[in-house]
């Protein structure tokens, strides 16, 4: 049993100036067998190993991680979380992630500094007010808190907001979801990493898969820069790499990798108590607790693994953001930086089992898989433990870009892709 | 972020162009005839290489041409340009 963070520990290790610590999470090499590997140690891919352990009595499991954990893009993203998505499917999906977040400090004795300030989306013309609109009712019968708001009631919600009927892309309204917010990134995967090696899941850093290797249609272990490991079930979490895993076992995935960038500004007083996001002229900013603005910018139209975008992307954010906010106009950018996202057709994960025996997916979240880390994690080992999907999952299985059954987010997901 | 060289106006800043994703990809010359799992992989199965990639590009701020890049995805260093219709370099 690892000690418990409280006060008390803190006061007590504060007497020997905070040196003693008990580590985290161990170091292991890996063993010659797992029950499960799980490959990616992201928020997602860390989530299913402590759920597999948690929930699904599942001990021997290992998580392998080409570089360190939370390194990937656990650590490059926004850090938004919001539930309102129009079709069923998703918001039960990601409805589903917000509950647990709600209490995911309590159950990881872990601060993910999950604050619900709020997320605003903004309609900028008679469609937009139109869908949001019914993005609203939508929510609502699905359970989700959502309420739409007049010009007057976002300027009164968030002061800073041009809504001037002058600008370019005059704000019309907004939809309003109190219970989402933003949680600390790099917590997440610390805290799921903490959770899941008390349990005895194995993190193995620094141990990239050079390739899976199959005995006909199952899968019996994976080659990896510590040698080869054997396992029956093998989940993939690897985000913007995926396809280059499903290459290695011969499978065909409908994701292309591309660049999305963000970038954050010098640290000022607070400024912006919440989350406003705005789909037609691509402008997302919320204030972290340094004091920092958190500005996400667009992805580019074509596939690269570099981790660079192009500049005139950030460029276009920032000139919605400088009309929006004209408070920010002598604000100086700090950081920019790029992920890799990989992004399905119809802008819906996939979560799910394959063709091959003992090889499940969990890729194509695309541009916004943070706020679904805890729920992504419940459902996939859900999944691999049971090899059936869960309720929730099901809608996002493989199958559906054969069957025509898609989740199309696209245009739906109060955000632009 | 990287310079295009576009066979019909020369090198030009990428934002002048937009990309159009995977090059061969050929369209079922017998549409009815196809299975879903043909279907699938014709309108939404891609490669997503990490590495070399074959793919089409239009400059939609020039010419308006489509035409053929090949491209290192995992640094964006373009190997070469062709046009539509000609073979793809072998090497």
């Amino acid at each position: 049993m690892k000690n418990k963070y409280s006060l008390f520990s803190l006061v007590k290790n504060a007497f020997s100036y905070h040196e003693n610590w008990e580590k985290a999470w161990k170091d292991p090499e890996p063993k010659k067998e797992y029950d499960a590997i799980i490959i990616g140690g992201g928020g997602h891919g860390l989530a299913t190993a402590y759920y597999l352990a948690k929930k699904h009595d599942m001990k021997n499991i290992a998580v392998v991680e080409k570089g360190w954990i939370g390194g990937g893009n656990t650590g490059r993203n926004t850090t938004i979380i919001r539930s309102n998505y129009l079709w069923d499917a998703s918001a039960g999906l990601y409805d589903h992630a917000l509950k647990i977040w709600e209490g995911l400090s309590q159950e990881l004795n872990y601060n993910v500094m999950f604050s619900q300030r709020g997320v605003m989306n903004l309609a900028h013309n008679l469609q937009d007010v139109r869908d949001l609109k019914r993005r609203t009712h939508a929510n609502r019968l699905n359970g989700i808190d959502a309420v739409y708001l007049n010009t007057e009631q976002v300027k009164k919600f968030c002061p800073i907001i041009n809504t001037s009927p002058d600008i370019r892309y005059p704000v019309l309204g907004g939809t309003l979801q109190r219970r989402a917010g933003t949680a600390r990134h790099d917590a997440v995967a610390w805290g799921y990493a903490r959770g899941a090696d008390e349990m005895g899941v194995d993190i193995i850093q620094n141990c990239e898969v050079k390739g899976i290797k199959r005995n006909g249609e199952s899968v019996e272990g994976i080659e990896t820069t510590k040698g080869f490991i054997k396992t029956k079930k093998i989940g993939v979490v690897a985000a913007g790499h995926s396809s280059v895993i499903a290459n290695m076992a011969g499978l065909r995935l409908p994701l292309e990798s591309k660049p999305l960038q963000a970038l954050v500004s010098e640290p000022v007083k607070p400024i912006i108590d919440t989350v406003v996001m705005s789909n037609a002229v691509h402008a997302y900013v919320s204030q972290s607790d340094k004091g920092e603005l958190v500005i996400g910018a667009g992805t580019d139209d074509y596939v690269s693994y570099s981790q660079k975008g192009s500049h005139d992307i950030v460029e276009g954010t920032l000139n919605a953001i400088l009309e929006l906010y004209p408070i920010f106009s002598r604000m100086r950018m700090l950081r920019q930086w790029g992920g890799i996202v990989d992004i399905c057709p119809d802008a819906s994960p996939i979560v799910s089992k394959t063709s091959i025996k003992g090889l499940y997916f969990n890729c194509g979240w695309g541009t916004g898989g943070f706020k679904a880390t805890p729920g992504s994690g419940d459902l996939f080992a859900h999944t691999i433990a049971n090899d059936e999907p869960h309720k929730l999952n099901a809608a996002f299985n493989i199958n559906r870009f054969v069957s025509g059954d898609l989740v199309d987010e696209h245009g739906a997901a109060a955000v632009a892709h | 972020m990287f310079v295009i060289n576009c066979p019909y106006c020369g090198e030009r800043e990428q934002s002048e162009f937009k990309a159009g994703g995977e090059a061969h990809i050929i369209r079922p010359k017998q549409p009815t005839e196809l299975s879903d799992d043909q279907w699938a992989e014709y309108l939404f199965m891609r490669k997503n290489i990490k590495g070399v990639q074959f793919e089409r590009w239009i400059h939609t701020h020039g010419c308006r041409k489509w035409f053929n890049v090949v491209r290192d995805t995992s640094n964006d260093v373009i190997k070469a340009v062709y046009k539509m219709g000609e073979k793809p370099p072998t090497k």
